[in-house]
């Protein structure tokens, strides 16, 4: 008797064990990053980078030629990326095909019967998203650095990026119960974590506020912010730290999250992706709402927008910071050298 | 081994013990029936009931269960009454609290009114179960150490969804009624006034939190070590102390010098377990109140250290913008 109750308490305490620990099985590599006892520390498990590694190999890529008549000349209605050879433009359509509509092929985006035509509305956001790609590269090297973008960046073979994000709709009146408040759901976006899933309509776009929640002095001196504006920026901490795969303390020193003295340098880089996002949901993918089907649109009538997630897909770096614009350089026309000013308002 | 063990291996059967006979008015308001488990004594006593429940019982369990009513609901329905999705949710969901937009008012049911509902009523419930605590003790003849330490739980349940709300100005202060939700409700309070490890009140409420599992950890070890000596007698080692106090005492005047006496420890162990959510609840009530960020008040204090900058100078790129950063929640 006596025995048999040790050894149903030790299972009991063994089974309470690895219930009460949502573990991930070792190893695990913790690894010093900032100050002793400080801990800033980065956390990885080898498994989960080689399935990351795995995931995040660079598609094979098509070398062209830059000589030979230009791609305005010879064929019609050309708009970006004129001034390219006809080898590299129709290598660039093959390579374009392959990342983004590798199951509809040409006809995605082009009238077969006339490949100049505009009329299928994928060709002409092709073209902005063409454009786009080469302001990231030209414009936001603060935060893109020299490896910059492509299409594959995002894309990853699917006609829509997989993670996109749409303006949340309110449920409005005729509910007495049940009010989620836009939380309490546990979602990829943020971590699968119970704070707002859909904050990125108060940081991604222009004219959004700022994250800055946490005031500078020890007494109150007019920093009004609410704990639901904390809960918010919470929520697009973990969406960060989430799609990047990182800690916070990858770019915060915890103990004063706010302090840009005690923080790394990852985090300004972080914070000019926040413009470049702004930017990039505001300039280039929210107007195309007007030319997209339904099918394609959110419940609010806005297409798919971009987050952290977009490109970076579970890594610091995309496509573990593998740079593909040596093969397109003409995604990168300008210099890309990170500079101070850029078009949108910084705030 | 027969001392060293997790559950209590003696089981003492014997006829019922209806506890002493005080009026008749107390005899009528308790459970007749007595039922014995033997589960549950490997726990504590063998003997269940009888129950007191009483006018007060009664009415705080009615409160207390409109209440829990309420939040299953609220939670029912943003899983659009799916059970499934209740169960497989159930720790994300929650009953949040009203937005700050409604200040102290008392906004729609949908948008936080049922928080306050469901604030109220549990403060009612929690209210009539400490009186009940009370007025049981008294009937007793007992001392009220256990209602006065109850209280203390209370004072800072009410301190983080009355007082503090009040003072603030808003019931989206308040803490939202959720497994996940509370907790993440404690990491942005942290958060946003940056850092409550800097609270001192903080500190002394981890110290005496602390404390009290070293001190539990200490009693019932010492206890259990001189039982075979009848040292869980403990009422009448008090009075009359044998052998097994003397160990205990000897065991700890050996290992530290000192030791607590049989009494004592237990206003130790009640002192402890009273101070943790009594300097806690301090804490909390000067969040936000008195002071908006905790880190720059220990800096200002000297208690938070500077460390090397080995990352360089890190500057915030809002300051070489050409538009000025506000603090969100300003004028804009």
């Amino acid at each position: 008797m006596k025995n048999l109750t040790q050894k149903i308490s030790i299972a009991l305490s063994i089974f309470a064990v690895v219930m009460l620990t949502a573990c991930e099985r070792p190893p695990v590599e913790s690894k010093q990053t900032g100050y002793r006892g400080t801990g800033m520390d980065q956390v990885n498990n080898p498994r989960t980078d080689a399935r990351l590694a795995k995931i995040n190999e660079l598609p094979a890529m098509l070398p062209s030629s830059p000589d030979g008549p230009k791609a305005g000349e010879v064929y019609k209605n050309v708009k970006v990326l004129n001034n390219l050879s006809a080898a590299q433009f129709s290598t660039f359509m093959v390579s374009m095909t392959a990342w983004v509509a590798p199951n509809e092929g040409c006809a995605y985006c082009h009238n077969v019967q006339n490949f100049a035509d505009d009329s299928i509305y994928t060709k002409t956001v092709a073209r902005r998203m063409i454009q786009m790609n080469q302001s990231i590269n030209g414009n936001w090297g603060d935060h893109v650095k020299t490896t910059g973008v492509t299409c594959y960046t995002c894309h990853r073979g699917n006609n829509i990026p997989q993670n996109v994000w749409f303006n949340p709709v309110e449920k409005k009146g005729g509910n007495m119960l049940g009010n989620a408040n836009g939380q309490n759901d546990p979602l990829a976006t943020n971590g699968y974590s119970s704070l707002p899933n859909q904050p990125f309509a108060s940081y991604f776009v222009a004219g959004a506020g700022p994250a800055r929640i946490i005031g500078d002095t020890a007494l109150p001196t007019g920093n009004k912010a609410s704990l639901q504006e904390t809960e918010n920026v919470y929520g697009v901490m973990s969406h960060m730290s989430h799609s990047l795969g990182v800690n916070c303390t990858y770019c915060h020193n915890s103990r004063a999250f706010s302090s840009w003295e005690q923080s790394t340098p990852q985090r300004v880089q972080a914070w000019h992706g926040i413009q470049m996002l702004k930017d990039v949901n505001s300039t280039f993918i929210s107007p195309l709402a007007a030319i997209s089907p339904a099918h394609r649109k959110g419940p609010d009538g806005d297409v798919g927008k971009a987050n952290c997630a977009t490109c970076h897909q579970g890594v610091n770096k995309p496509l573990l910071g593998k740079s593909m614009l040596s093969d397109y350089p003409f995604l990168a026309p300008t210099s890309n050298k990170p500079k101070d000013g850029n078009q949108i308002a910084k705030n | 081994m027969e001392y060293q063990n997790l559950f209590t291996q003696t089981q003492v059967t014997g006829p019922a013990s209806h506890g002493v006979p005080i009026n008749a008015y107390d005899m009528r308001e308790r459970t007749k029936t007595i039922g014995f488990s033997h589960l549950m004594g490997r726990l504590g006593n063998a003997q269940l009931g009888p129950i007191y429940l009483g006018r007060l019982g009664v009415a705080s369990l009615m409160f207390g269960m409109t209440a829990f009513f309420i939040i299953g609901m609220n939670m029912l329905a943003q899983v659009n009454w799916n059970p499934l999705q209740f169960v497989r949710k159930l720790f994300w969901l929650s009953l949040d609290a009203p937005s700050p937009k409604y200040g102290l008012t008392f906004p729609p049911l949908n948008e936080g009114g049922w928080w306050l509902i469901v604030g109220l009523f549990t403060t009612i419930s929690i209210m009539l179960w400490w009186l009940r605590t009370f007025r049981r003790a008294q009937a007793l003849g007992m001392g009220t150490h256990v209602p006065w330490a109850f209280a203390s739980a209370i004072w800072l349940f009410l301190v983080l969804g009355l007082f503090r709300p009040v003072l603030m100005g808003s019931w989206s202060e308040g803490v939202p009624f959720g497994i996940f939700s509370h907790l993440d409700w404690t990491s942005a309070l942290s958060i946003r006034y940056g850092n409550l490890f800097y609270n001192p009140f903080h500190m002394l409420s981890i110290v005496f939190l602390y404390g009290s599992v070293l001190l539990f950890a200490m009693h019932g070890a010492t206890i259990l070590a001189v039982s075979r000596f009848g040292g869980e007698r403990e009422i009448e080692q008090i009075v009359d102390r044998g052998t097994a106090s003397e160990r205990a005492a000897l065991f700890w005047r050996w290992t530290m010098g000192f030791n607590a006496t049989m009494e004592s420890i237990h206003r130790w162990a009640w002192w402890f377990a009273v101070l943790t959510p009594l300097t806690g609840g301090i804490g909390i009530l000067l969040t936000g109140t008195v002071v908006d960020n905790w880190y720059q008040w220990g800096v200002k204090h000297n208690i938070a250290p500077a460390y090397p900058a080995i990352y360089g100078t890190i500057t915030d790129p809002a300051l070489s913008a050409p538009v000025a950063p506000v603090a969100q929640g300003d004028k804009k």
